[in-house]
């Protein structure tokens, strides 16, 4: 079940043609950056800082890539910026992974206000948000509005699940 | 050497890649010179034209020149990291050095008080650092990263001070879909 899993996830991004990756490390997207970085299909560029991917997402979007960034939600201030003046003012495609910390469960406090804050940020500089758990879910929103900007959310712990091999 | 003299210069010397222009006043000065239709104008998110660039040469695997400012470049430290870990051979940036803040007042950047960005990249790990001083030199530089071996970043040291403006007033889709339409007919 999770090869299968991790597989239909790595397929739903490779049938979107969202081939063009950027992160910034995450210990629940671990797994799918591991799988990523094995599998011919993807260019992966792992990146200093979200801002950095966001532009460089934007710049494969136009040489008619579709951009994904792998990221945890404490980066999504980060972002702001690049996500207004560049993805939404040019109207590029971008896909974002988000590991979402500061939920139920989390130890670090200092987690707790970008958690509650993240979403409301997102839908300020309007991506979409997809709330997901499990890989048949994560795969569905990966092959929705493949020319938009969307971000799918799951717990670090969710996001292992549906991706470990 | 004015820095529209300068970027212009590059975009003469590297008449075959398509070009990334960054925010502020060099979107203005270039675009008041001339619009040509191989520059994608990043017009508001400053730091990011050398990280767009990258995002172009390795998205279409085609010769790319970013340029990018002083103080640009300074809020976007990581992406001289980055270009050197992975940026692919005949990618360019050119760092446009007039040691201030010229968008916003002309507040001196670390570039008036003794910052070698050229040190800097070179630091990064980006294999091939120019200097220019002169259009001639741009030019020579211009031959040296075509000839592979890069990535290459050029440090473009420029006058301070603004030249002739003019406000940006194309569509934003319409830099999209020509810089798409330069790269997949190269």
């Amino acid at each position: 079940m999770t090869t299968s899993s991790l597989k239909a996830v790595l397929d739903g991004l490779a049938s979107a043609g969202r081939t063009f990756v950027t992160s910034v490390p995450d210990k629940g997207l671990a797994p799918l950056l591991a799988a990523i970085d094995a599998d011919p299909r993807f260019t992966h560029v792992p990146c200093t800082r979200e801002e950095e991917a966001v532009g460089l997402c934007a710049g494969a979007a136009f040489a008619g890539r579709r951009g994904v960034l792998l990221m945890q939600n404490s980066g999504i201030g980060n972002t702001v910026n690049a996500l207004t003046s560049l993805v939404s003012f040019y109207q590029l495609p971008l896909l974002m992974l988000v590991s979402m910390r500061g939920g139920t469960g989390e130890r670090i406090a200092a987690q707790m206000p970008m958690g509650r804050a993240t979403r409301g940020v997102l839908a300020a500089c309007e991506v979409g948000i997809v709330e997901a758990s499990g890989a048949d879910s994560i795969a569905a929103a990966m092959a929705a509005d493949p020319d938009g900007r969307v971000a799918i959310l799951a717990s670090p712990e969710d996001w292992t699940r549906a991706t470990t091999a | 050497m004015k820095r529209v003299d300068a970027m212009r210069a590059l975009l003469r010397a590297m008449s075959d890649r398509v070009a990334v222009c960054y925010a502020g006043a060099a979107c203005e000065e270039l675009y008041a010179a001339g619009d040509d239709a191989r520059v994608v104008y990043v017009l508001g998110s400053m730091g990011l034209a050398s990280s767009v660039g990258l995002g172009m040469a390795l998205g279409s695997g085609k010769p790319v020149v970013a340029m990018e400012g002083d103080a640009s470049v300074l809020m976007n430290l990581g992406t001289l990291v980055t270009i050197a870990q992975h940026a692919p051979s005949d990618y360019v940036l050119a760092i446009v050095d007039n040691t201030q803040n010229g968008s916003t007042g002309g507040q001196p950047t670390a570039t008036a008080n003794g910052l070698d960005l050229a040190a800097l990249a070179r630091a990064a790990g980006c294999p091939r650092v120019i200097v220019c001083t002169t259009e001639d030199e741009i030019a020579a530089a211009a031959r040296e990263a075509a000839s592979g071996g890069g990535p290459t970043v050029l440090h473009l040291r420029v006058a301070p001070g603004d030249g002739p403006r003019r406000v940006v007033d194309l569509d934003p889709t319409a830099i999209r879909d020509r810089a798409r339409s330069y790269l997949a007919a190269r």
